[in-house]
Order: structure tokens, then sequence, then C-alpha cells
């Protein structure tokens, strides 16, 4: 088919060579990391200066409620529960008389909203100074023994392997969720970039009315095919931009490293390839890098990239062609576009949320059945694959998946077709479901 | 031979028919006058000839085969009473496209653009965008991405609306070049002047009927109600009402209908005889615009919808 070819390198070239391409190629991963610059650095605000003024009759906690970055309490006995906010807290907290061994409720009042974090941060603290109080009164341990004691003891650290018969694979649980959470938001945001570009052009072809005069040389299918698969190529595109420009920052980021530090983390990859496990040598920063380094060694990219690259495609063919069928019918008014776009969105908004949910159980029976689903599928899979495969993921379900979602597309394209060719050529009233139901079952 | 003969062609929808048993044919070479009505149901009919739609019923035969979308539609530019162009795609890129869709090769394509763009003295506009241009310019534009393949046959609808004089003569003469050079040109208009200017062959439709079909001239003879002029000084005094009805009466002359069993000698002799000196008698053709009001006047001009009875 040639005139396919033609289409899709029109929808191809006039996009690639639109200053906006450009511009949201490389302007996205920045707002993206800004944004979690931001969001990371207000959380962090949000949760300092908070000072709690504690209304102790007993004294019970002066010593074990400890101030620190985060929360200022202040013992001073000039603060009541009716002054507190005029002395600058935030709240008071009320200890009541204590008898030992029963649960006591606390009191805490406030005048401004206290984060949900903060109550609970405040609930361990209060619990500890508890702990603390009982073993210092109930034993003769001293003050500073019991503090050497909780310092010494935080020494453990979880390191997990993914059982693969005989070798046994480092894995990172933290990359793992990151990947699977990126990828997935990924592939929800582009299927609906790229979906909605996808309507958009079918909306031009028909209101500029350009479509009579196309399909009076080409079929409607063969159109409607070549504007999904030129944008879907846009959208690879862009993804593969990414991940080269990803690649690119790094090397930069490598080449600011000085060549010493570098050095030193070489020796440590050869050390450890030797199998030797002593990693107390070297520089902090050194260490830092080498752990990061490990750690993204421990994802397996080749697996990742390429299943991004099948489920984006995937995904984005079952749902463009929808996105086609609702550019076919609506007219110059973009608010009809908007009821025929709910049934379409809220399956990609619900597999966004199971999502989030499968990325912290991926192997739980939603993520599974979720990530067989081709409605779903392109966004949940995405999220339990950089858990491992066929630890997490076993093939025959990666592959029935991935048949699924094939299978899938291939119906949509089939039913958005058989829309499309009737109603890019209608004008006037905005079909309704039940009359687009019969033209998809209509014979030639 | 005929170019493109189409027989019994019907095409209903849910709520009307919008063409119902329609046959007409297109002779090579010539100028084909598709007329009637808003809503008669032309651009439906055009629809099928140009593979958009399939008819219901009916056959059409292009080039002595049955129609083939697939294979015929090199053969057909359609010019749509609608323009469409993609807005914010180059002038040249754009027509070669349209071009090569029709199967055009990339390099004869480049070749027919560049002709056609240097005969309508367009050169200077290939790298602006159809939103630069005027309504006219654009129009322009859509003709010649209409004819740039060397099509068979060209089906133009309103190809003058929007065009300022010198611009409608310049594809009025394509149009007449193209006719001779062999192509078929079928031209859907209700502008009637344009119609007699150009057309050799016309079908009237209206709601989704044929129901005038014939040359200008035929169609005329056709409808022609005995009407003539005739000047002449003095003019008699008396003018016989058993001869002729008088419609219109000047210093200079007179229009006048002849009755049912007399014929204009009988006229001309009256005059002579009343020694008056005739210096010109004129037979009063109806125009097609009479014609055409005449025959779609009284019926609806808008189609009520009802359910079709296949």
């Amino acid at each position: 088919m040639n005139k396919i070819g033609l289409i899709i390198r029109r929808e191809y070239l006039t996009r690639i060579r639109n200053k906006t391409f450009l511009i949201s190629t490389f302007l996205l991963p920045v707002l993206i990391v800004l944004a979690i610059a931001i969001t990371v650095y207000l959380g962090i605000k949000g949760r300092t200066n908070h000072r709690i003024a504690l209304a102790d009759q007993n004294g019970y906690f002066k010593d074990y409620l400890k101030s620190d970055s985060s929360i200022f309490f202040d013992f001073s006995p000039s603060i009541d529960t009716l002054n507190y906010s005029e002395k600058n807290c935030s709240a008071v907290l009320i200890i009541p008389v204590l008898k030992e061994g029963t649960k006591t409720v606390y009191r805490l009042k406030y005048k401004k909203q206290l984060g949900l974090a903060n109550i609970d941060d405040l609930e361990k603290r209060v619990n500890a100074a508890i702990t603390d109080h009982l073993i210092f009164t109930k034993t003769n341990i001293s003050r500073r023994y019991l503090d050497s004691i909780r310092a010494a003891s935080d020494i453990a650290e979880l390191q997990t392997f993914s059982d693969e018969g005989k070798k046994s694979q480092a894995s990172s649980q933290g990359l793992s969720y990151a990947i699977g959470w990126a990828c997935g938001f990924l592939i929800y945001l582009l299927t609906f970039v790229y979906g909605a570009m996808v309507m958009r052009g079918v909306m031009e072809e028909k209101t500029s009315r350009v479509a009579e005069v196309i399909i009076s040389s080409v079929k409607p299918f063969p159109l409607m095919l070549g504007k999904i698969i030129g944008i879907g190529a846009v959208g690879l595109t862009q993804f593969l931009l990414w991940v080269g420009l990803i690649a690119i920052l790094i090397l930069v980021a490598q080449a600011f490293v000085p060549h010493e530090l570098m050095q030193e983390v070489n020796n440590m990859q050869k050390m450890n390839a030797m199998g030797n496990a002593q990693m107390a040598q070297g520089t902090e920063a050194a260490r830092q890098i080498f752990a990061f380094k490990q750690s993204l060694q421990t994802a397996n990219w080749f697996l990742i990239i390429g299943s991004f690259v099948f489920y984006f495609t995937g995904g984005y063919l079952f749902y463009s062609s929808l996105f086609a069928a609702v550019g076919s019918v609506v007219n110059e008014d973009p608010q009809e576009a908007q009821s025929l776009l709910l049934p379409i969105s809220m399956p990609i908004i619900f597999s966004f949320i199971i999502m989030s949910i499968a990325v912290q159980d991926p192997g739980g029976s939603l993520a599974v059945w979720a990530s067989l689903i081709p409605f779903s599928s392109p966004i949940v899979m995405m999220a339990r694959i950089p858990y491992g495969v066929p630890t997490t993921v076993p093939y025959w379900q990666l592959l029935s998946s991935m048949a699924l979602l094939a299978g899938g597309f291939l119906f949509t394209t089939w039913m958005a077709g058989k829309i499309y060719r009737t109603g890019i050529l209608l004008y006037g009233k905005k079909p309704t479901w039940k009359t687009m139901w019969k033209w998809t079952f209509k014979n030639d | 031979m005929s170019m493109l003969e189409v027989a019994h062609l019907k095409k209903y929808f849910t709520t009307q028919k919008a063409v119902d048993d329609i046959s007409f044919s297109v002779e090579k070479g010539s100028i084909f006058g598709l007329l009637g009505p808003n809503g008669a149901g032309k651009t439906t009919l055009i629809r099928m000839i140009t593979g958009i739609f399939f008819p219901d019923e009916g056959s059409i035969t292009f080039n002595g085969k049955k129609f083939n979308a697939d294979r015929d539609a090199a053969l057909i530019g359609y010019m749509p009473e609608e323009r469409g162009l993609y807005k914010k795609m180059k002038i040249g890129e754009q027509a070669l496209y349209l071009a090569q869709l029709k199967g055009l090769s990339s390099s004869d394509a480049l070749k027919q653009v560049k002709e056609w763009f240097i005969r309508f003295e367009m050169q200077s506009w290939w790298n602006k965008k159809i939103e630069d241009l005027s309504k006219g310019m654009a129009q322009k534009l859509q003709f010649v991405t209409t004819v740039l393949h060397r099509p068979e046959l060209i089906i133009l609808d309103e190809p003058f609306s929007g065009l300022d004089p010198v611009n409608a003569n310049l594809i009025k003469d394509e149009i007449f070049r193209l006719a001779s050079n062999g192509a078929s040109i079928i031209f859907s208009t209700h502008r009637m002047e344009q119609v007699e200017e150009i057309c050799n062959h016309i079908i009237l439709i209206n709601k989704g009927k044929k129901i005038l079909d014939g040359t200008v001239n035929h169609v005329k003879q056709e409808f022609k109600e005995n009407l003539f002029r005739i000047t002449a000084t003095p003019l008699p005094s008396y003018l016989p009402d058993a001869l002729f009805d008088v419609l219109l009466k000047n210093d200079d002359g007179l229009t006048i209908r002849i009755k049912e069993g007399h014929s204009p000698n009988d006229v001309l002799k009256y005059f002579i005889d009343q020694h008056s000196n005739i210096s010109s008698f004129t037979e009063l053709l109806p125009s097609l615009n009479e014609i055409f009001i005449k025959l779609v006047e009284g019926t609806s001009l808008s189609r009520q919808f009802q359910p079709a009875q296949a």
C-alpha cells in the first residue's frame, strides 16, 4: 500500500517539523524534574517549623520528647490550652494523668490543621517516649546507656535478591518501584497526549473538508490507519529522544565527577566482581556513586525499554483508534467531543489508579488481572515488569497479556474504522451511541 | 462511446431517498451540467461516481468497464463544493501530496505542480500556507490540485463561487482547454448563466429524481413558449388579439406570444400589410434559469424528511 506510506509520511513529517514537537520533547522532561523537585522541596519545607506546646502536668515527657528540626516541643509552663496560639505554637498536646498499662487518650488541640504525616509522626514520638520512660523507670539502665544501644542498633540493612534458581540476582525494590511507576505514568500520559492528537487531526480533516478530497483518492480505513501509525511514530521518536537525552545527561554528569573519584568507583566495581564484600574502603562520595551504579545495574534495562516500546505501541493503537472514531463523528464544536470522550478516558484513568496499587503489590490478583485485560494492561503491566520477568511476572502472563493486547487493538481498530468511514463524511447532528453501534455492524 | 454511464442509480438513507433511479451518460470531451436545487441529491450522486459511497442499486460504467473505485480513482478529479485543504501545510507540499495520493510518482507530481503553478502564476506561493491565502486564491489552488493528475473525468462542484471575474475566466478557459484535450467534465452548479455558457449537455435533478435531460439547445426548444420580439416603425394601430397576445409594448417594439395555430410568417405578413417597417424579428427562447425555476417551483425547496420504502 503505497498510499498508506504517503499518509504516514505526511502525518509524521508535519508533526516532527513542528516547533511544538521540539519544545515538548525537550521541555517536558525539564518540567517533570522541576515538578518533582518542587514537590520534594515543599514536602520537606512543609514539615518544619511546628512548635507544639505541652500541657504536661506530671512532667512525664519532659526528658523523653526531644525537639528536632521538624517539631519543637515547648514545655514552658506559662503556655496552656487557652493562649498557645498567641505564643506561636501550632498546637497543644494535653497529657492526662497516666495510669500504667492502659491505653491512654491524648488530645491535641489546634487552630491550624496539621498534616496527617505530622500527626503520625507525633504519635510515634509519643509512643517512643512512653517506651523510653518505662525502660528507664522499670530497669536500672541509665539514660546514656539506652541512647547508645539505640544508636548501635541502627545497623541492619535489608538487601533483596530475586531467586532465579541457581543464581540469585541482586534486586532493588525501590528502583523497581520508581521505574514501574514512571513507565506506567508515562504510558498513561502519552496515551492521552497522542490519542488527543489523533482526534484533533481527524477533526481537522473533517472540519476543513479535506477529508472528502482525500477519500476520493484513498479509502477511509487506510486514511485513518495512516494517521494513527504516523502519529504513533512521532510518539516513539519522542520516547527514543528522551532515552537518548537521559543517556547524554548521565554521560555529562559523569564528566563532572573528578577523575580520582571515578577511579575509586571502578576499583570498587572490580573488587565486587571478584567477590570481595569489603565495602568500607573508599570515600563517602565514591561509595554513593558505586551504590547508585550497582542499583541501576539490577534493573534489566533491555527488557524494560523493549516492553515499554511494545506496551506504548499496543496501548496507543488500542486507544487512538477510538479517539479517531470520536474525532470523526463530532463537528466544529469541540464541546461535543467531551461527552463522547468520557467512556474512553475512564478506563485510562482507572488503569492509572490500578497501576499505583499494582506498583506496590505487583504480584497481587488485582495487578495480575489488570495486566492481562487489554483495557488496562499497557499501563498496569509496565508497573510490574521492572520487578522482574519471570519472577514477578511469569512468562505465560507476559505472553498472554501481549497477545490479548494485540487482539484488542485489532478489534478496536476494526470497530473504529467502521464508525470512522461513516462519520468522517457526515455533517450536522452528532450521532448517538445507538446509531454508531449500527454503523459498526452495517455491511457495505 | 460514453466516458461515463450511470444506470438506475439509487441511494436511500434512513430518512430520505437521496438519489432515486437516476440514469445519464457523459460523452468523452464534453462538458456536462448537473443541475438541481439545494438538497436535490447532487452531492450524493457525485459521491457515488467518485467512489466515496456505494450505490444501493444501479450500475456505473467507466470507460466501458464496471466502475472500480480503487482502480478508477486515479482517473477522476473531484473538487467538492465545500473546499478542503490542510490549513497548516505548505502549498507546494500539499499539491505534491494530493497528486501523489492520486498515484503520480514524486518526480511526475513535481513536474505537474510546477507546470500548473506557472500557468496560474502561483510560483511565489510554494512556501506559503493555506491560512495565508485569500478565499479566491485557495479556490485556484483547489482547482489545480483537482486536475494535476490529468484525470479523464473532472467533477467540479460550484467551481466559480468566490472567484472574481478575472480568475473565473481563467478557470473557465482551463475547463474548455481540458475538455478539448479529451477530458470529460461534470459541472455541478445552480448558477444557470454559467451553464448556458459552458455546458453541452445538462440534466436537472430534484428530490432525487431526474426531471430533465438534454442539450442546452434541445431543452430550450422543448420549453419555448412561442415568444417573439418584433421591432418596427410605425407600429400598427390595431394589434389583432386572434393572432397574438402582447406581453410588453415599448416605443420601438413589442414582445408577443403567437397563438396556437398561427405561425411567425402570419405575424410578419400582418405587419407588412399594415405598412410597418420591420427592423428585427427574433424568437425569445427561455433562459435555463426560467426553466429551472418553472420546474422546481411549487415543489417545496427544502426536502421533507420521510422514511424511504426500499
